[in-house]
C-alpha cells in the first residue's frame, strides 16, 4: 500500500565471531540440506518408479495451488489491519468461520429441498453472500467493541485483546451450532467432474476455487488502486495522524478495511466449503495461522504479496511433505504417515520466514509508526 | 594518542548520503563541539559511532581498537555513552532505576547471584545503588531525595535532559557523547547546563563531544569546534575562527541570490 | 432530567442480544440446575437477569462524561432503568417467540423446546412471555433505582449481594472447611443445594453491617501490612500466618478441594514462569507450553519404563536436573531465532514452535520414543522416605509439592525482579535500543529471560507427569498456552501476587482448560468466559486484578502525573535563586 521500506539494520561486515549468527547459519544449513536431501531422495523414488506417479503429483500439485489460493484470501484481511493498525488480528481466522459456519444454514436448506442440484450457480451465490455477509458483520462488530477503544494503547495490548475476542467467537460459536462437526452437501451441479484444460484433467471444484480466487483479487486490486476510499485506505495506511489531517475519516477507513478483509474471508469460507466440507468451531484456527504465515512470506501490508504467500504455502505444506520428507529415506531417516506432518511443516515455514525474511519476498509495506 | 580516531567514515541510508567522509579525532580531556545546519549528519555520526548503524566505510579506533561494527552495547562496555536528541529515558523505571541500569555493563552478577542472595551479590547492589547516587548528585538536589522513585515520565523535561546524562555517566564512560543536550531549555536552564558540561571534565574526568545548535554554549564549552554539512567536515578549529569561516556561514545562511 | 434516549435504546438492544444469546447456547437451561438460594434464585435466571440490571445501572449513569458527575436520583434513575429492562425484555421475548415458533434445532441444537420453556418459567408461551418482559423490565428499574441511591446503601447492598452469593456458589469448599460443623451447614444450606432463604437474608444483614462497621478499619490495615517496610514485624507476621495456613490446609480439606488445589498450583507454577518472560522481560511467548511439555514427557521418558524405547526408569528426583537441562536448552533454543524480532512476530513464531513440539510429540515417526497417540503410561511418582511413592492418588500429599516448587518460582520471580537482571530487563522491556545503547546485552537478557521461564515451566511439567502417571499429547495443545497467558494477565502481568489471584479466580473457580473448577457447571463456557474476560480486562483494567505498582504506573500515566504533581506542588524544581523552573 505504500512505499516499500526495510527496516534499517546493522548492515556491514560482521568481523566478530557472534554465536547467534553461526546458530541461525546452522539452522539455514539444515534447512536447505534437508531439502536438498529430501528432494533427491523423491526425485531417486520417482525415476526407480516408486512413490506418487506423475498425476498424483499432479493432482496433488493442483490441490495444494487451490487450497493456498484461499490461504490467499484470508491473508489479505490479515495482511491489511496489520498494515493499518499494525498488530496481527487474532481473530481473522474466526471472522472466516463464522462465515462459513453460518453459510452451512442455507447451504442445507437448499440441498435439502433439492434447490441446490437444481441451480447450481444460484446455490454456490447463496453461499457466498452469506458467509461473506456474517464475516464482515463478525469484522464489524469486533472492530468496533474490542479494537476501537484500544487505538492508541502499547503494542501488545491490541494483540493479546484479539486473543481474548477469538477464544469468544470460537465457543460462541460452539454454544450456538454445537460442536459436532458439519458438512456442507458435496458440491452441486456436477463440478467434482473433471474438466479437461490443456489435455489436463482437473477437478471442477479446484478450477472454480481458484477463479474465484482470482477474481476476487482483482476486485480487490482494481477497488484498493482505482477507488477514492481504496486510495483512503492506503493513505490511512501509510500514517494514521496526517491522512486525518488530510480529511480523511480515518475510523471510517479503519471500519472498511474490516469490511473488506471479513468480505474477502467470507469469499475463503466459500472455498472451504468446495474444498473441504467440513466445519466445526475450531475450523478458523489452522487456517488462520496459515493464511498469517501466508500474509507474512509474501510481505504484510502487501496484497499480491499476500495471494503469493498464500499459494505458496498451499504448495509447501501440500507437496512439502510428500516431496522432502519422504524423500530423506535415502539417508536413512524414514517417516511414516508423512501427512501427519503437515501441519508442522506448514509451521516450520512461519517460523523460517519469520527468522530469515520477515520482509517477507516482496517486500512489507508498514505504516510510519510501524517502521521500526 | 588521540582517545577516539575516526577515518573516512561513511554511511548511507537508502539513496541518502548521510555520513560522506569523515575525519575525526578527540584527545583524552577534550571537550569538542560538533556543529551544523539540521541534515548534516550529526546525529548519525553519533548513531555510527555509538554503533546502533554500521559504518559502510572507514574506521574507528577507540582507545587503541577497531570498534566500527561492533555492538553497541559492547561499546558502552568499552567506555563511550550517549545521549539522544530526543530524550530516549524509561519512561516507567524510577529515577534512580534509570540510572542503575547505566550500572549493568560495569556489574556482574547473574542468575546465580540473584537466586542464592551471596554476599557478592548484596555487595554489588548496594555498590550499584551508591554509585547511582552518586551520579545523580552532580545535578544537586534536582534529581535527588524524593525524586529518587519517581518515575522517570513525571519529571519535567529539563529534568528529562538531566536523567539522561545521569544515565550515560553511570557507565563509567571514557568518551560522552551529548546529543543536544540544551535543546528546548530555557536560558537559565541552559546555563546551568553549560555549566555542569564543562564540569563533567573538571571533576569527574570525562571527555566530552557535544552536539550543539546553541551557539553560546558552543562558544563557552568548546575548546575546539568542528562543522560538519552534508554529511562531511566543512571547517574545523576555534569558536572563533568557526564562527568567522566563510564556508560556515555560508551552510548555515546560503548564499547571497546572484543580483542580475 | 434529560434522559439520552438513544443511549439507553442502545444499552435496551445490547441487554436484549446478550439475554438471546445467553440463552441461545444453552447456559440459561444448564445453569439452571444450580439453585443459590431456595427457591426462587437459580445460577441461570441469575446470569440472565444480571444483563438487564447492569444495563439499567448504566443507562442510569448516562453517556460516561469525565467532567460530569452522574445524576443521582432513584426515581429518575429508575425510570431509565425501566425502559432499557423493557426494550431488553422485548427483544428477548420476541427471540424466544421466534424458536418457539421455527424448529431451528437442527443448526442451532441448544436453542430448542426445554430452552422455550425455561425462559418462560414454565407458564406457557403466553403468560410466560408476559413474565419475561416485565420481569426483565423490573429488573432493570431495579438497577437503575440502585444506581440513585445513596452510596452507603449501595455499597452495603454490593456487599451482601457478594457475600451472599459466595456462600451460595461456592456451598462446597464451605462444607468442605466446615465439615465438622455439620448441624450448621445443615441449618443454613437447603437439602438439594443452595441457601435458605432466611439464611440468605441473613447473611446478607450480617455483610452488610460488618463491612459498614468494620470495613474502614479492614482496609487500613490491608494498607499498612502492604505499604509496611518488608522487614517490619506486622508484614512478617502476615507473611508467616499465610505461610502457616498454607501448610496447614490441605489437611482440613478433603480430597476433591485438595485435588482442586494442585491443578490451581500447577497454573500459578507455570504462570510465575510465564510472568517473568512476559511481564518483567516483555517478551510474548505464545507457545510456552512446549517448555511444559518438555518438562512432562522429559520427566515421563525418563521415569517411566513402559511405553518409551528409551526408558531407563530413573528416580523422580535424578529425572527433575535432567529434565530442567533440557528445558534449558529448549528455551535456549526457542530463544535464539526470536532475539530480533518484533513483539507480534514473536508472539506468532512461539506459538509455532509450541504447535511443533506438539506435533512430533503426537507423530507415528516418534512414537517409539514418545508414545505418539498413546502417551507414555506408568509414570511413577515422587519417591519420598518413609512415606512411599507419593502421587495424584494422595493429593492432600502431593500438594505439598507444588507448594514447594511454588515457593521456588516466587522467590525466584521476587529477587529476580529488584535485581540487576530484573532491571536490565525492565529496561529492554522499556526501550530495546536504548537498552542496548546503555550496555545491556539484550542478547543475554532475552535468553535468560527463556531459559529461566522454560526451567520453571519444567518443573511444573515434571510435577504434572508424577501426578497424572500417564501423559498424552492433548494436554499440550496451544489451549494451555493461552490460558496461562488470560492467568497472567487477569491477574496482573509483572506481578507476583496478581498470578496467584489470577490461577485462584480462573482455574479454581472456573476450571482449567482440561479439569472442572468449583463451578462445574461453567465446564462448557469456561473458554467463552476466558475470552470475554481477557477482552473486558484488556478494555477496562489492563493492568490486572493485582497489578504490579509499575504496570500500574505505566497504562496509566496521566493519573500518575496528576498525582505526582498534586503530591509535590510547592516542592518545585528551584535553582539557587528560588524560582521555579518546572
Amino acid at each position: 500500500m505504500t512505499a516499500s521500506t526495510t527496516t534499517p539494520s546493522r548492515k556491514g561486515r560482521r568481523f566478530r565471531f557472534n554465536w547467534v549468527d553461526s546458530f541461525l547459519w546452522f539452522i539455514r544449513i539444515t534447512a536447505i540440506i534437508t531439502i536438498a536431501v529430501g528432494i533427491t531422495g523423491s526425485v531417486q523414488h520417482f525415476i526407480a518408479g516408486e512413490g506418487p506417479t506423475l498425476e498424483q503429483w499432479r493432482d496433488l500439485i493442483i490441490s495444494s495451488i487451490s487450497t493456498g489460493a484461499m490461504y490467499g484470501l484470508i491473508a489479505l484481511g490479515y495482511s491489511m489491519v496489520y498494515g493499518i493498525l499494525g498488530f496481527i488480528n487474532f481473530a481473522h481466522g474466526e471472522v472466516f468461520m463464522s462465515g462459513t459456519m453460518a453459510a452451512i444454514i442455507p447451504a442445507t436448506v437448499l440441498f435439502n429441498t433439492g434447490f441446490w442440484d437444481a441451480q447450481p450457480v444460484l446455490s454456490l451465490i447463496i453461499v457466498l453472500i452469506t458467509a461473506m455477509i456474517t464475516s464482515v458483520l463478525t469484522a464489524v462488530i469486533v472492530e468496533k467493541v474490542a479494537y476501537r477503544p484500544l487505538r492508541g494503547a502499547p503494542r501488545l495490548i491490541p494483540l493479546i485483546t484479539s486473543i481474548g475476542v477469538s477464544f469468544f467467537i470460537q465457543y460462541a460459536f460452539a454454544g450456538l451450532f454445537g460442536v459436532a462437526i458439519r458438512s456442507y452437501p458435496p458440491p452441486p451441479g456436477n463440478l467434482t467432474e473433471d474438466i479437461i484444460i490443456f489435455g489436463v484433467p482437473i477437478e471442477g471444484t479446484k478450477i472454480l476455487v481458484i477463479i474465484v480466487a482470482i477474481l476476487a483479487m482483482i476486485g480487490l486490486w482494481y477497488f484498493v488502486t482505482r477507488t477514492k476510499t481504496g486510495r483512503a485506505m492506503r493513505a490511512v495506511a501509510e500514517d494514521k495522524e496526517i491522512a486525518g489531517l488530510m480529511g480523511i475519516n480515518v475510523d471510517r477507513t479503519i471500519v472498511t478495511t474490516f469490511i473488506v478483509g471479513g468480505a474477502m474471508a467470507g469469499v475463503a469460507g466459500l472455498l472451504w466449503a468446495l474444498l473441504f466440507r467440513g466445519v466445526d468451531f475450531l475450523t478458523g484456527f489452522l487456517p488462520g495461522i496459515k493464511a498469517f504465515t501466508a500474509a507474512v512470506l509474501g510481505g504484510i501490508g502487501n496484497l499480491p504479496g499476500a495471494m503469493l504467500g498464500g499459494v505458496l504455502l498451499g504448495l509447501f505444506e501440500g507437496v512439502g511433505p510428500i516431496l522432502v520428507l519422504d524423500g530423506l529415506d535415502i539417508v536413512g531417516i524414514d517417516i511414516p504417515a508423512v501427512s501427519q506432518l503437515r501441519n508442522a511443516v506448514a509451521f516450520i515455514a512461519l517460523v523460517l520466514v519469520l527468522v530469515f525474511r520477515p520482509t517477507g519476498l516482496l517486500g512489507e509495506r508498514l505504516g510510519s509508526e510501524d517502521r521500526a | 594518542m588521540a582517545l577516539l580516531e575516526i577515518r573516512n567514515l561513511q554511511k548511507a541510508f537508502g539513496g541518502v548520503q548521510a555520513l560522506g567522509g569523515i575525519d575525526f579525532h578527540i584527545d583524552d580531556g577534550e571537550i569538542v563541539s560538533v556543529i551544523g545546519p539540521n541534515g548534516a549528519g550529526k546525529t548519525s555520526f553519533f548513531n555510527v559511532i555509538s554503533g546502533m548503524f554500521s559504518p559502510d566505510e572507514g574506521s574507528i579506533i577507540f582507545d587503541g581498537d577497531n570498534v566500527e561494527h561492533h555492538q553497541p552495547n559492547e561499546i558502552t562496555r568499552r567506555g563511550i555513552a550517549r545521549t539522544f536528541q530526543n530524550v530516549r529515558l524509561f519512561p516507567n523505571l524510577t529515577v534512580l532505576e534509570n540510572v542503575m541500569v547505566g550500572q549493568h555493563c560495569r556489574t556482574k552478577q547473574g542468575m546465580w547471584g540473584t537466586i542464592l542472595q551471596t554476599k557478592k551479590q548484596r555487595a554489588e547492589e548496594t555498590m550499584i545503588e551508591e554509585k547511582a547516587k552518586d551520579v545523580l548528585s552532580f545535578f544537586g538536589s534536582r534529581l535527588a531525595g524524593y525524586r529518587y522513585d519517581q518515575p522517570a515520565f513525571a519529571l519535567s523535561y529539563a529534568n528529562r535532559r538531566r536523567l539522561e546524562i545521569a544515565r550515560a555517566m553511570a557507565t563509567e564512560p571514557k568518551l560522552l557523547l551529548l546529543d543536544e543536550p540544551t535543546a528546548g531549555m530555557n536560558p537559565k536552564e541552559t546555563i546551568e547546563l553549560t555549566g555542569l558540561i564543562g564540569k563533567l571534565r573538571s571533576e569527574r574526568g570525562f571527555t566530552v563531544v557535544v552536539i550543539e545548535h546553541d551557539m553560546k554554549v558552543v562558544e563557552n564549552v568548546s575548546d575546539r569546534v568542528v562543522v560538519l554539512d552534508h554529511g562531511v567536515q566543512i571547517a574545523q578549529g576555534s569558536y572563533d575562527e568557526v564562527s568567522t569561516n566563510e564556508d560556515v556561514i555560508e551552510a548555515y545562511l546560503g548564499r547571497p541570490a546572484e543580483s542580475e | 432530567m434529560k434522559r439520552d434516549l438513544k443511549h439507553i435504546r442502545a444499552l435496551g438492544l445490547i441487554a436484549g442480544l446478550s439475554m438471546s444469546f445467553v440463552a441461545g447456547i444453552g447456559m440459561v437451561e444448564k445453569f439452571n440446575i444450580r439453585v443459590l438460594i431456595e427457591p426462587a434464585v437459580t445460577m441461570g435466571y441469575l446470569v440472565l437477569f444480571v444483563m438487564p440490571f447492569v444495563a439499567g445501572s448504566l443507562a442510569a449513569r448516562g453517556v460516561p462524561n469525565p467532567l460530569v458527575e452522574p445524576v443521582r436520583d432513584p426515581r429518575a434513575n429508575g425510570i431509565s432503568g425501566l425502559i432499557t429492562g423493557l426494550i431488553a425484555g422485548v427483544f428477548t421475548a420476541i427471540f424466544v417467540l421466534i424458536i418457539d415458533t421455527f424448529d431451528v434445532t437442527e443448526f442451532f441444537p441448544n436453542m430448542r423446546a426445554s430452552t422455550v420453556e425455561e425462559m418462560t418459567f414454565g407458564f406457557g408461551l403466553a403468560v410466560g412471555l408476559v413474565v419475561l418482559v416485565l420481569a426483565t423490565t423490573v429488573i432493570g428499574g431495579l438497577g437503575g433505582t440502585i444506581f440513585g441511591l445513596p452510596q452507603r446503601v449501595r455499597r452495603g447492598l454490593t456487599t451482601a449481594g457478594g457475600w451472599v452469593l459466595g456462600f451460595a456458589l461456592f456451598e462446597v469448599i464451605v462444607s468442605d472447611i466446615f465439615s465438622f460443623a455439620d448441624f450448621l451447614l445443615d441449618l443454613i444450606y437447603a437439602p438439594q443445594g443452595g441457601l435458605e432463604i432466611w439464611s440468605a437474608v441473613i447473611i446478607g444483614a450480617l455483610a452488610w453491617w460488618l463491612t459498614a462497621r468494620y470495613e474502614g478499619r479492614a482496609k487500613e490495615f490491608a494498607l499498612t501490612v502492604r505499604d509496611a517496610d518488608p522487614k517490619s514485624r506486622i508484614r512478617r507476621s502476615v507473611i508467616w500466618a499465610g505461610i502457616l495456613a498454607a501448610i496447614l490446609l490441605p489437611m482440613l480439606l478433603g480430597g476433591i478441594v485438595n485435588e482442586l488445589l494442585i491443578n490451581v498450583s500447577l497454573f500459578i507454577l507455570m504462570g510465575l514462569g510465564l510472568n517473568i518472560v512476559i511481564g518483567l522481560a516483555g517478551l510474548l511467548d505464545l507457545g510456552y507450553v512446549a517448555f511444559f511439555a518438555v518438562g512432562a514427557y522429559g520427566t515421563a521418558v525418563l521415569t517411566s519404563t513402559m511405553g518409551s524405547a528409551i526408558g531407563p526408569g530413573w528416580s523422580w528426583w535424578i529425572a527433575l536436573p535432567v529434565v530442567m537441562v533440557f528445558a534449558a536448552l529448549a528455551g535456549l533454543f526457542v530463544g535464539t531465532p526470536v532475539l530480533r524480532m518484533r513483539g507480534d512476530y514473536l508472539a506468532i513464531v512461539t506459538l509455532g514452535f509450541g504447535e511443533i513440539v506438539r506435533i512430533l510429540l503426537l507423530s507415528d515417526w516418534l512414537t517409539p520414543i514418545f508414545g505418539g497417540a498413546q502417551g507414555i503410561r506408568r509414570i511413577p511418582g515422587i519417591p519420598v522416605p518413609f512415606l512411599g511413592t507419593i502421587s495424584g492418588t494422595r493429593p492432600e500429599l502431593f500438594i505439598y509439592f507444588m507448594m514447594i516448587f511454588v515457593g521456588i518460582a516466587a522467590y525466584i520471580s521476587y529477587r529476580a525482579q529488584n535485581s540487576r537482571v530484573g532491571r536490565s530487563w525492565a529496561a529492554m522491556r522499556e526501550d530495546e535500543d536504548v537498552a542496548e545503547a546503555i550496555g545491556v546485552s539484550t542478547v543475554n537478557a532475552k535468553l535468560l529471560a527463556f531459559i529461566t521461564g522454560a526451567v520453571i515451566a519444567s518443573f511444573a511439567g515434571a510435577l504434572f507427569s508424577a501426578k497424572v502417571g500417564t501423559v498424552f499429547t492433548n494436554s499440550f495443545d496451544v489451549l494451555v498456552s493461552i490460558i496461562i497467558l488470560v492467568v497472567v494477565i487477569v491477574g496482573g502481568m509483572g506481578s507476583i501476587p496478581g498470578v496467584f489471584v489470577g490461577a485462584f479466580v480462573l482455574i479454581g473457580v472456573l476450571g482449567g482448560p482440561k479439569s472442572p473448577g468449583l463451578l462445574q457447571e461453567f465446564a462448557e463456557y469456561k473458554l467463552l468466559i476466558y475470552g470475554a474476560l481477557l477482552v473486558f480486562m484488556m478494555l477496562k483494567r489492563p493492568e490486572g486484578l493485582w497489578p504490579s505498582a509499575r504496570r500500574s504506573r505505566e497504562l496509566h500515566q496521566e493519573e500518575a502525573l496528576q498525582d505526582a504533581w498534586l503530591d509535590k506542588a510547592g516542592e518545585f524544581d528551584d535553582d539557587e535563586s528560588g524560582e521555579v523552573t518546572s
